[in-house]
């Protein structure tokens, strides 16, 4: 236990280090969210839309 | 090679089957560089546990650079040779590299804080990437700023190319100006020299970083094909709507954009 | 090369009667100096330090704030058209416009620039080098700052999409020509720093119609 807590305080750097490792995951995370949402919502849309138009012949 | 994924339909087709395995991979990959960076990896004599920032700061600037190297060839290829998907790169890939940008930035202002006392420092690395992140921003904002996608989209192509022809005038001066005002310390990010236990996690995460750019990507130019598709059907579909009921009630066509 | 030198003259004109653009921006260019001593204080020894970064900033957004003028009212009076239509190449087109916006902004701004060095209190021994960098810088920054025009037209918010697309590449002639100032006063002269001016100025007369006259024809389309 008392190794871990040496672990996390990071020599002393903990706000900075965690910070950057914080902050870079939840860029690139709330990107790779933001991304997959939007593309499952097309994903849906389209398959909504797609027997709905008249067949072109 | 790349002419053979510019059918559009092609290129879902072969996107789709990619993706799940190149996200399967990034994600290792990472995780593999995480554990590098954050345990395996010893503290520096010098700068201690707050070297481990590094292992964020320096591949995200490699990736910030590279995706804007991304950004211009993709939009070349487009304004030169019409290659249908190349814009869809470009437009695609520039929110990824501003945020790698971003974090660089980010991480760069916390590494330096521990070492030097401020929570900015205009060393050569980070005023480049600074630039580097207006430059995204302007091509973003271009792109968006039309009514016409179509002209965004080409007004966009043009300044990346612009950016690129500049962007090592601009680096160029930037090293100039920052040893112009060299202050009395030597400000190198980077540390006198790169021991190889810092060198592997580095190229991991990088690699990893390469990766989730690459299945970004994929991501977002699936969304933006499927959605340019969804306008073109909707678009057809009112418009054999209003078909019908014009054949039936003689009312004036919906305009449509 | 009369219809290039034509349509100098007719922007000149244009400009000289409309006077309000010299006058913005010159009025500008004084404005923001004047504004320095009070934000920083007024001791001789700090605005000394910073008077070259001080009027080339000034320069450098003063020149910002017209760039919008440049193409927009040909544009939606249909002149634009017109030029394109023309026999003379847009390229050229381009570089007279460029010229034009230089003659009533980048040049008043270097005559200028000696009676606000002394409100910076610049070091005399510098102010060669500050109007001969002015001097060399703004016809890059006119050139540039066409195309960012150019690329703009018909946006939704032209002045800010042009502001946060050309300040990245207004950087190198901002950096040269403070560079230059402080060079001049000390030992190894001002000299390598206004011949990168000038070589980015030059660079510029063939690059920077290039990119402007694609963004125009895009914006025409």
């Amino acid at each position: 236990m008392d190794a871990l807590a040496t672990y996390v305080s990071m020599g002393g750097y903990a706000g900075f280090v965690w910070s950057a490792y914080g902050i870079a995951a939840a860029v690139l995370g709330g990107l790779a969210l933001q991304s997959w949402r939007r593309y499952r919502a097309s994903q849906g849309a389209l398959r909504n839309v797609e027997p709905r138009v008249p067949e072109r012949r | 090679m790349l002419s053979h994924l510019a059918n559009p339909a092609r290129f879902m087709r072969i996107s789709g089957v990619a993706l799940p395995w190149l996200g399967g991979v990034s994600l290792v990959v990472l995780v593999l560089g995480l554990f590098w960076s954050l345990i395996l990896a010893p503290p520096d004599y010098q700068q201690g546990e707050s070297v481990r920032i590094m292992f964020i700061h320096v591949p995200s600037a490699w990736m910030a650079l590279s995706v804007y190297l991304f950004v211009a060839v993709a939009s070349a290829v487009a304004l030169i040779w019409r290659h249908p998907l190349a814009e869809i790169a470009a437009q695609s890939a520039a929110p990824i590299g501003a945020a790698f940008t971003f974090v660089c930035l980010a991480t760069g202002s916390l590494w330096g804080r521990p070492m030097w006392g401020t929570w900015w420092v205009w060393d050569a690395r980070l005023t480049s990437v600074l630039v580097l992140f207006f430059l995204y921003l302007g091509y973003i904002a271009l792109v968006n700023a039309f009514d016409d996608a179509s002209r965004g989209g080409r007004a966009g192509s043009l300044l990346a190319l612009v950016g690129i022809v500049n962007l090592p005038i601009i680096k160029f001066s930037v090293d100039w100006w920052n040893t112009l005002h060299q202050p009395a310390s030597v400000l190198r990010l980077g540390g006198p020299t790169i021991d190889v236990t810092m060198l592997a996690p580095l190229l991991v995460m990088a690699l990893g970083f390469t990766l989730l750019f690459g299945w970004l990507l994929l991501v977002r130019m699936r969304t933006a094909l499927t959605e340019r598709r969804l306008r073109a059907l909707r678009i057809y579909g009112e418009a054999a709507a209003g078909n019908a009921s014009e054949a039936s009630s003689g009312a004036a066509r919906p305009a449509w954009r | 090369m009369r219809a290039f030198l034509g349509l100098i003259r007719q922007d000149l004109r244009l400009g000289i009667r409309q006077g309000g653009d010299i006058g913005l921006v010159l009025g500008f260019f004084v404005l923001a100096v004047i504004l320095f001593p009070f934000g920083i204080g007024p001791e001789p020894e700090l605005l000394r330090r910073v008077a070259a970064g001080i009027v080339w900033v000034a320069a450098l957004l003063a020149a910002v704030l017209s760039l919008d003028r440049l193409f927009a009212t040909d544009y939606a009076d249909g002149g634009l058209d017109l030029i394109a239509l023309s026999a003379m190449p847009l390229e050229l087109a381009v570089l007279a416009k460029a010229a034009a916006h230089w003659l009533t902004t980048g040049l008043p701004l270097v005559i200028v620039s000696p009676l606000l060095a002394i409100l910076v209190d610049l070091d005399p021994a510098a102010l060669p080098s500050l109007v001969v960098g002015l001097l060399l810088g703004t016809p890059t920054m006119s050139l540039v700052g066409a195309i960012a025009a150019a690329l703009s037209l018909g946006a939704r918010r032209p002045g800010v999409l042009t502001t946060l697309v050309v300040l990245p590449l207004y950087l190198p002639p901002l950096i040269f020509g403070t560079g230059a100032v402080e060079a001049s006063l000390a030992a190894e002269g001002a000299r390598a720093h206004l011949l990168l001016l000038a070589a980015l100025s030059v660079a510029a007369v063939p690059l920077a119609p290039l990119a402007a006259a694609a963004a125009l024809r895009q914006a025409l389309d």
